[in-house]
């Protein structure tokens, strides 16, 4: 199981060997509340206090930002650990002791913010944060990450490259040779946020379900995370990957020849990614402190965020379309009527 | 209202009419408090029962199955107007479908949506029920929609509204406030001119007021003007009693002298003419303390309503001292004048009775055979009348006491006399704004007595 959106799951297995020789007695708490860490590292302070963040973003994008924060905070001690977005809700849920949980998947945050997971918290940062980026106090948007499709340009030579989605199908459907086994997208059943890409999709534009088809027909390749995608496109096994998250992505470009990110006028999801101050958090204080400075480089103030700025979403708005809203419609595609229909609809238009 | 005894008709009325418009202000404050908050509530009820109702639309039997998409807008909906947290279950009949099995709504019938405030998961939500009955495989199945909702939302408009309408209020009762101040001056006003008209009248100006005021103000108006009608009345009586009354004193005062006249030419023996002689001069002496009396009388009510002539002084004086020359050479005493040109402003009658009173006073304690002076001068914005004898003088006590109504001063020895004399020219001068000044005469025995006046 992978819900991880930067990185692969293969770490799950041995971070929690790191994790125990960090901290033993907690890994086994972790452990023993039912959820699957994948990564876990400790910033000790010079206090006493020892502030515990879960969250699904990787390390090795994020341990900037934490020692930034100590540099600013150095008697905090910060407790590091990663998870997918399901076990992080899981986890949330299960009750496990957190202070500050950071979360892509923005309908499993707005969840447990609206079902009384989450206290509330305000402070003059978060009053400076848009409407749009907090729901009730509970919930803090602090990047604005698009959903973008990744092509390797080699596999394209010679193609007009489509504009929007209609002359994606259209592309697609005419080279079936040529595309046949050679695009990715997510699998909805394994990736959360792959799941809100597409709900939001179809929500919006009837073009997705005649993608998906003429993507079923092209024997799509069905990953759980964003990294494993760019892999892929990167070494030329794939032509497209399509609804990767965009951060990702351009994190990559210059590292990958080839690689390029097909930009799409007609529109791009905007997922927000969030923060949360558990209803059983403890170091409530320092926790403030640390969604303050993530919210401050969230909205640009400073430093080069290690993510992307709120203030990105006003590239992604260019087209019109704002980021996802946080309210209570993300969780009509939660409910699991609704989850179930939605995947029965998609599983038949992929194995057509 | 011991505490408002002392105040102002202005300031009670304003009270007053504050205080009702603070209750008026406090009572629209708490109407529109609860109308917003009704209003806010019933908005809530409305995009519930909306959002209930398309969930419930897609409600439909399959195979047997019942089945239901959530809508998206049924959702949306719920997070347009605020940031409230959402609860939903949705139940056939005691099989949960979907939603969060906690959650109970009010009990509901089918057709009309139920609501209910109630407490879930710790907090105050505002739930709707809503049922439909589903037919699946030919049974007739109760499907219950319920939609929760917590009331931030609805508290914070209310509290927002109601803030709104505090400051409104508050704007309303400073307003009104100000209105009625100047209303209440505004009204107040004719009674205020009223009572200002009638302090700047004269002493004796008893015309009616003529005025128009307000109707409020006519029964005052005319019980003022009646009171001094009567009033008006009352001192032209008295005025015509003290004519009458000097006529009736004097007239059988002056028959008597005639003949005890009469009676000591015709008598003999030093007896009877002694005694005849000091029937005459018991006779001249109540002849005189009545015309002082009735002079004193008169001095005050003319100087309450004092006349504004021009009095030639010279002139003036040398009329009284004609008039007093026949009593002073009966003493053989001489009165001489020296008059210089000098105008004083007043009541001729007046300042000729407080002469005269003077004169008399100085002819009367002079001794036989001697000179009384009367000098008429201008000083600076002053004219001054001075009267000198040769008589005793005022002794060495104060002399200011001797202007007092029946004062007599020490030196009288036997001499009968009233003690009005310089009262009644002491009072005419000073109706006039000027003053008497006694004082012993320069180099010598005797009084001189200075009637000063403010020059014309």
């Amino acid at each position: 199981m992978c819900f991880v959106d930067f990185t692969g799951g293969m770490r799950a297995v041995w971070s929690v060997l790191l994790a125990g020789l960090m901290a033993p007695m907690l890994a086994g708490v972790a452990w023993a509340q039912g959820f699957e860490i994948e990564d876990r590292r400790a910033y000790p302070g010079t206090g006493a206090d020892i502030l515990r963040v879960i969250s699904t973003a990787d390390l090795d994008v994020f341990e900037p930002f934490l020692l930034r924060f100590q540099a600013a905070n150095p008697e905090v001690g910060i407790d590091y650990t990663t998870a997918s977005s399901a076990e992080l809700e899981r986890a949330i849920r299960g009750g496990a002791e957190f202070d500050l949980a950071l979360s892509s998947a923005m309908d499993l945050q707005f969840s447990l913010a609206n079902d009384g997971y989450a206290q509330a918290n305000t402070s003059a940062v978060t009053q400076a944060l848009p409407d749009w980026a907090r729901w009730n106090d509970r919930l803090f948007a602090f990047t604005a990450e698009p959903a973008v499709v990744v092509i390797n340009e080699a596999r394209f030579e010679g193609l007009e490259l489509p504009r929007n989605r209609a002359e994606l199908v259209t592309l697609l459907r005419d080279h079936p040779d040529r595309f046949a086994g050679r695009v990715g997208t997510y699998d909805l059943r394994a990736s959360g946020l792959g799941y809100l890409f597409a709900t939001q999709e179809a929500r919006s534009s009837d073009a997705y379900w005649r993608l998906t088809e003429v993507m079923g027909r092209l024997d799509a390749q069905l990953y759980c995370c964003s990294a494993q995608m760019i892999d892929d496109v990167a070494s030329g096994a794939l032509a497209l990957a399509y609804n990767v998250l965009g951060s990702y992505a351009e994190g990559r470009l210059g590292a990958d020849d080839g690689l390029a990110i097909l930009p799409l006028e007609d529109f791009a999801n905007v997922m927000l990614r969030t923060a949360l101050i558990p209803a059983t958090a403890e170091r409530v204080e320092e926790a403030g402190l640390m969604l303050d400075a993530l919210l401050s480089e969230g909205m640009g103030n400073g430093t080069t965020p290690v993510l992307p700025p709120l203030q990105a979403r006003g590239e992604a708005a260019a087209a019109a379309f704002g980021p996802i809203r946080l309210g209570p419609a993300l969780m009509v595609y939660l409910d699991r009527l609704n989850r179930e229909s939605f995947l029965e609809a998609w599983d038949a238009a992929m194995e057509q | 209202m011991s505490a408002s005894k002392g105040w102002s008709i202005a300031r009670r009325l304003t009270l007053f009419l504050a205080a009702m418009v603070a209750i008026l202000a406090l009572v629209s404050w708490y109407m529109v408090t609860s109308f917003a908050r009704e209003a806010a509530g019933r908005t809530q009820d409305n995009i519930l029962a909306a959002s209930a109702t398309s969930i419930a639309e897609t409600l439909r039997s399959e195979g047997g199955d019942i089945r239901l998409e959530l809508p998206y807008a049924a959702f949306s909906m719920l997070g347009a107007l605020s940031e409230d947290r959402v609860f939903y279950r949705i139940a056939a009949g005691d099989e949960i479908l979907t939603g969060y099995d906690d959650l109970t709504g009010p009990e509901v019938a089918s057709g009309e949506p139920a609501f209910a405030t109630l407490p879930y998961r710790g907090v105050t939500v505002r739930a709707v029920s809503l049922q439909r009955t589903i037919l699946s495989d030919g049974a007739a199945v109760p499907v219950t929609v319920t939609l929760a909702q917590t009331r931030d939302g609805v508290t914070a408009i209310a509290a927002g509204l109601s803030r709104q309408a505090a400051v409104l209020s508050g704007l309303i009762f400073v307003l009104a406030v100000g209105i009625a101040a100047f209303a209440v001056r505004a009204s107040l006003r004719p009674l205020n001119t009223m009572a200002q008209h009638l302090a700047t009248r004269g002493p004796s100006d008893l015309r009616p007021l003529r005025r128009q005021g307000p109707p409020e103000l006519i029964p005052l108006v005319r019980s003022l003007n009646r009171l001094m009608e009567r009033l008006g009345g009352s001192l032209r009586r008295s005025e015509d009693f003290i004519a009458e009354a000097a006529h009736r004193v004097r007239t059988p005062l002056a028959v008597v002298r005639t003949q005890a006249e009469i009676a000591l030419h015709s008598v003999e023996g030093e007896g009877p003419r002694q005694s005849l002689r000091r029937v005459i001069r018991a006779v001249d002496e109540s002849s005189r303390s009545a015309s002082q009396l009735l002079d004193h009388a008169m001095v005050s009510f003319r100087a309450d309503d004092l006349a504004r002539a021009p009095v030639d002084l010279p002139t003036l004086a040398e009329t009284v001292a004609e008039a007093l020359r026949p009593t002073a050479q009966m003493k053989d005493i001489d009165i001489v004048l020296d008059l210089d040109p000098a105008q004083a402003e007043g009541d001729e009658i007046l300042i000729q009775n407080a002469l005269r009173n003077v004169l008399d006073n100085a002819i009367k304690y002079s001794p036989a055979e001697t000179e009384v002076t009367v000098k008429v001068r201008a000083v600076e914005d002053a004219a001054h009348v001075v009267v000198g004898d040769e008589g005793p003088g005022f002794g060495d006590g104060s002399a200011a006491h001797l202007t007092e109504r029946f004062r007599r001063g020490d030196q009288v020895g036997g001499i009968v006399g009233s003690g009005l004399g310089l009262t009644i020219a002491e009072e005419a001068l000073r109706a006039h704004g000027g003053r008497l000044e006694l004082n012993g005469n320069e180099g010598g025995a005797g009084a001189c007595v200075s009637l000063i006046l403010p020059a014309a």
